[in-house]
């Protein structure tokens, strides 16, 4: 399973705790968790990246066994250590407005 | 008992102000989601307990709520906690914060674009909803006024929506250009006679009208006279801040622009003004008394650099004669020192015998007058900045 923290705002409309657990099938990668994320919870459609064009949302990023993951290619595959569900995904909101 | 509720979106969540009809003790419940901006809230005038409810917010966008319940509980439509998350096909739902403008039937691309700051030409981008109108006759059908301007219509209880692309198509969508806030469809209108004919408002392009349900709209803005464009009687690019109407006369309408404050006796289509004796005729708010359709109320704002009132002072004017005659309403309000602004969605009225007046400002106060406007009281103080005032009269 991979694991997924959230921001409190999402984890507010998700109705979930901090983390959530999802099932990705084949490579982990940005994309696959996020297409299982919004499968899982469709009420976060559109609040991680556009509905359309697939962008993520400026002011997210996504950190990765402490580093910055967020410019990395949708498609690239994640380390093993967040594969394997030994690490989570941050899903942070930028700093920014009051 | 009749009663009244006042539904209020701030810039960090949702408020609802209840009393029973005396309007002397409120009720106070919130906040309701919490952190993100409610730009606008508004209940069914066919089911009051049907609340519909725009939540955004610079992170994380767009989200409709609904509550079936008067505000008690509320769903995301699309996708109610607890039940399955895809329907038949296996197809997720989430659907009811999406709002995807339309393409060209001809070339499959974006439809049209617009002016940006620099004058260039922008393609349209979708950023919030800043309008919700519920339906006169049917429950499940509502309108969305969204940024960048376009108009978007429900038929299911918000649960999805589609644009309404006769307006961004009909022709001058090149010549519409953002205000300071942004482009942004504020204003919905329908006209309770005849639910064919609806009003929207966009700053900055002006006021449109359909008369076909929303498929074909012309531009109304014959009379306006704005001089921060090249041409001040264009066609389209006038800064209109809000329209209001009263039911029993909807071919009459009330305008605050950016500057001047307007009416029109032909369903828009020429206005003249009736700034009179205003100190001031910058504004935002516009709305008609609840059973006087000649009775009309502004709040002046300085200036289009300064959004404080006119020498501290806040007072609401109000006109008996539709215009032009203007006196101050200034009874429980701040006579000195006060530099809030009341924005464009945030003044509303109730349909009790002695019409309410309810207007919000950004300093999070929330003031009410229950005799139209004599004398006011503060129902909430220190509520985060107010963005728009719904009232909902209950039997």
């Amino acid at each position: 399973m991979i694991r997924v923290e959230l921001p409190p705002h999402l984890r507010a409309l998700a109705h979930v705790e901090k983390e959530v657990q999802v099932e990705v099938v084949g490579p982990v990668t940005q994309r696959s968790v996020l297409d299982a994320i919004e499968a899982r919870y469709p009420m976060l459609q559109g609040t991680i990246r556009d509905h359309v064009t697939q962008q993520r949302r400026p002011f997210l990023r996504f950190f990765v066994c402490g580093e910055d993951w967020t410019h990395h290619s949708p498609d690239a595959p994640m380390p093993d250590a967040v594969a394997n569900g030994s690490e989570p995904i941050l899903i942070v909101g930028a700093i920014a407005g009051g | 008992m009749s009663g009244v509720r006042v539904l209020v979106g701030t810039h960090k969540g949702a408020f609802i102000l209840s009393s029973d009809g005396k309007r002397d003790e409120w009720e106070v419940s919130g906040p309701l989601f919490t952190g993100w901006e409610v730009y606008h809230m508004k209940g069914s005038p066919v089911d009051p307990n049907r609340i519909f409810v725009s939540q955004s917010s610079g992170w994380f966008g767009q989200v409709i709520q609904r509550s079936d319940d008067g505000g008690k509980t509320w769903t995301q439509p699309g996708t109610p906690p607890g039940e399955p998350t895809t329907g038949p096909g296996g197809m997720p739902k989430g659907e009811s914060n999406k709002f995807v403008y339309d393409s060209s039937a001809e070339t499959g691309k974006p439809l049209t674009t617009h002016q940006w700051y620099d004058g260039s030409q922008h393609p349209w981008e979708f950023k919030r909803v800043w309008h919700i109108e519920p339906s006169h006759s049917d429950p499940n059908t509502v309108f969305a006024g969204v940024e960048d301007a376009a108009l978007f219509r429900s038929t299911d209880g918000g649960t999805s929506w589609r644009e309404l692309p006769g307006l961004r198509g009909h022709g001058t969508g090149p010549k519409w250009q953002p205000g300071a806030g942004g482009m942004c469809l504020h204003t919905v209108l329908i006209d309770p006679a005849n639910p064919n004919r609806i009003f929207i408002a966009i700053s900055a392009a002006g006021a449109f009208r359909t008369d076909d349900g929303g498929k074909t709209w012309k531009p109304i803005n014959k009379g306006l006279y704005s001089k921060y464009l090249p041409d001040p009687t264009a066609e389209v690019g006038h800064c209109v801040h809000r329209i209001a109407l009263h039911r029993s006369r909807p071919n009459t309408l009330f305008m605050q622009k950016h500057w001047d404050v307007m009416r029109s006796d032909d369903a828009g289509d020429t206005w003249h003004e009736v700034s009179g004796n205003l100190p001031s005729d910058f504004g935002f708010v516009i709305d008609v008394h609840a059973h006087e359709p000649e009775t009309i109320f502004v709040v002046p704002i300085k200036s289009d650099g300064e959004h404080f009132p006119p020498e501290g002072k806040l007072r609401v004017y109000r006109s008996r004669t539709g215009g032009n005659e203007w006196e101050a309403l200034t009874k429980g309000l701040p006579q000195r020192d006060c530099y809030v602004n009341v924005l464009r969605d945030a003044m509303a009225v109730d349909s009790l015998e002695k019409c309410g007046i309810y207007f919000g400002t950004t300093g999070g106060q929330v003031y009410a007058s229950s005799d139209a406007g004599d004398s006011w009281s503060p129902i909430v103080r220190d509520l985060p900045a107010v963005l728009s005032v719904e009232v909902q009269t209950l039997s």
